[in-house]
């Protein structure tokens, strides 16, 4: 090696939180264009799945239009597949050592969770654009305004934001990289049980208020409503789940990332 | 730059103790932490470095309570653990210039950046994520992550574990061309060679004590005593004979030999570091309860 002297070192002053966000904001940027197979996954499969649902089940669940209705449940699907990597992520940090380092940094190291979070929003953002241009091009026609599909895309970039931030709390509290991955399931089995894909008129009379009132329920009954104009829009039911997961992740995150660093 | 390291009554316990009362000060060279597994020397390389916070006592460096003040104390010393604390996913480069914009180097990160990568023979694998590389190169990637800013004091802990002979003696290499430049070096080891070859001073941990303090000599001093060894026609030691190295005790040492072992030939040792080592540890061990 030779010596250390020529580059001068200075001293370490540290960065805000704002600048430290941006650079994991960066960061988890970089891990999503990399991961090539994930971004792969994230958009395929509900790609796949809009497909799969339009011509292979739709002529059986409604033999007119099931396009205009499978859409919105297809994009909460997706919003779904993406944010549940953010456990893996997060989860990684911490058993792998990253955060070990960042926790010795003069800078606020909670901060490298808002790099996953917003990370995530972006590429499950960019995911659902995807879904919809697909959407579109086999058929697809919604009859929202301009301001109704801000609020329809308003309203799913809220729900990635609460189900990201849930997920990052899985990712604190999870033991290891494979049960952070595992709980990813819990997202996948929300949207079947609402009026995503079949209407609730269909399920059995005792699962229809669970249908209708879990979490995903009334946001796939609002999506539709804004873009296709079918049914009243619950927005406000949709923003208060939403919320309220935001509000629990943040309280579960304060409480676990404290508690994540003597492993 | 101040690289003073003051410890005071630290204690620390997980049901048991782990550490219990340390006292201890550091002026500044190479310092190295020797103890058996368990003993503590991550426990409290952990409270040093803010990780965790110890149950009573406090801890300066260059002047500053790391308790008090945690996040201005982070800006006088970097870590490097046992574990390495790189992000698999991004290249070397993008590591160093990654943390370089956190510790605040703004524009200037990635000029330190490939300084850092030439000085650690790295230039090449910089391009290459992390995920691809050797044991070694983690080691010294992590070490040049700890060298983006001038820290003050610098914890390694057991640094060499796992390596190599080679990439042994570059981090060695390292930590001398480090250490000759003022900052204060924080070693815990577990191999006595390690402390032998690059520390001032040694200090011997068990469990949560300090039980030896000094050069590696006034350790060895310490435990004092000549060993006397039994040799074979082809000079391996049959037998050993710890004495006190008073005449008394050799002479009742060579009485004591057995009618069969007349024949052998007979040697004076000074114990090593390693004899010192285990002296030290273990005669704590069969006093304390």
């Amino acid at each position: 090696m030779t010596s250390l002297a020529p580059s001068r070192p200075s001293s370490a002053h540290g960065v805000g939180p704002w600048r430290s966000s941006g650079v994991f904001i960066g960061r988890s940027l970089r891990h999503s264009l990399r991961d090539g197979e994930g971004m792969l996954m994230a958009v395929a499969l509900p790609v796949m799945m809009l497909l799969l649902f339009t011509y292979v089940f739709g002529g059986a669940i409604i033999a007119d239009g099931y396009v205009d209705f499978v859409v919105p449940g297809v994009i909460l699907t997706c919003a779904g597949f993406g944010a549940a990597s953010v456990a893996i992520s997060v989860n990684r940090d911490i058993t792998l050592g990253a955060m070990r380092r960042f926790r010795t940094l003069p800078i606020i190291s909670a901060t490298v969770l808002a790099g996953h979070v917003v990370a995530s929003v972006l590429r499950n953002l960019v995911a659902t654009m995807i879904v919809i241009l697909v959407a579109l091009a086999i058929g697809f026609r919604p009859s929202a305004t301009v301001l109704e599909w801000f609020a329809a895309l308003g309203l799913v970039a809220v729900w990635i934001l609460a189900i990201t931030a849930l997920f990052a709390c899985i990712g604190l509290a999870s033991g290891s990289v494979e049960a952070a991955n595992g709980y990813g399931f819990i997202l996948l089995f929300l949207p079947y049980l609402s009026s995503a894909f079949v209407p609730i008129g269909t399920m059995p009379s005792w699962l229809q208020p669970i249908a209708t009132h879990q979490p995903m329920g009334p946001l796939v009954e609002a999506i539709r409503a804004l873009l296709t104009g079918v049914g009243e829009a619950p927005v406000l039911a949709s923003l208060a789940w939403s919320c309220g997961i935001i509000a629990l992740s943040m309280v579960l995150i304060a409480l676990a990332l404290p508690r994540s660093k003597d492993r | 730059m101040n690289g003073t390291l003051e410890i005071s009554g630290l204690s620390k316990s997980y049901r048991e103790p782990v550490l219990d009362h340390l006292d201890l000060t550091i002026d500044g060279g190479v310092f190295a932490l020797l103890g058996p597994n368990g003993a503590g020397k991550t426990t409290l390389v952990s409270i040093l470095t803010t990780l965790v916070r110890p149950d009573s006592g406090c801890a300066r460096i260059g002047g500053v309570d790391i308790l008090a003040s945690p996040r201005e104390a982070r800006r006088l010393f970097a870590a490097t653990g046992q574990e390495t604390t790189l992000d698999d996913l991004l290249t070397g480069r993008e590591n160093l210039v990654m943390l370089g914009r956190l510790l605040g180097l703004g524009r200037g990160a990635s000029r330190r950046a490939e300084a850092l990568l030439e000085q650690f023979d790295l230039a090449p694998a910089g391009r290459r994520p992390v995920a691809t590389y050797s044991g070694g190169m983690r080691r010294r990637l992590d070490l040049a992550a700890s060298l983006l800013t001038r820290p003050a004091v610098l914890f390694l802990d057991e640094p060499t574990t796992g390596l190599d002979p080679v990439s042994r003696n570059r981090v060695w290499d390292d930590v001398r061309a480090l250490a000759a430049t003022g900052t204060t070096v924080f070693l815990t080891t577990q191999t006595l060679d390690e402390a032998e070859s690059l520390a001032d001073r040694i200090a011997v941990l068990r469990a949560g004590r300090l039980v030896a303090d000094g050069t590696a000599e006034e350790l060895i001093a310490a435990v004092g005593g000549q060993r006397l060894s039994l040799l074979d026609s082809e000079g391996i030691e049959v037998r050993g004979i710890d004495t006190d190295g008073t005449a008394a005790s050799l002479a009742r040492a060579l009485s004591s030999l057995h009618a069969h072992e007349e024949e052998l030939h007979v040697a004076l040792r000074s114990p090593s570091l390693d004899d010192a080592f285990i002296a030290l540890t273990q005669t704590h061990q069969e006093v304390a309860p």
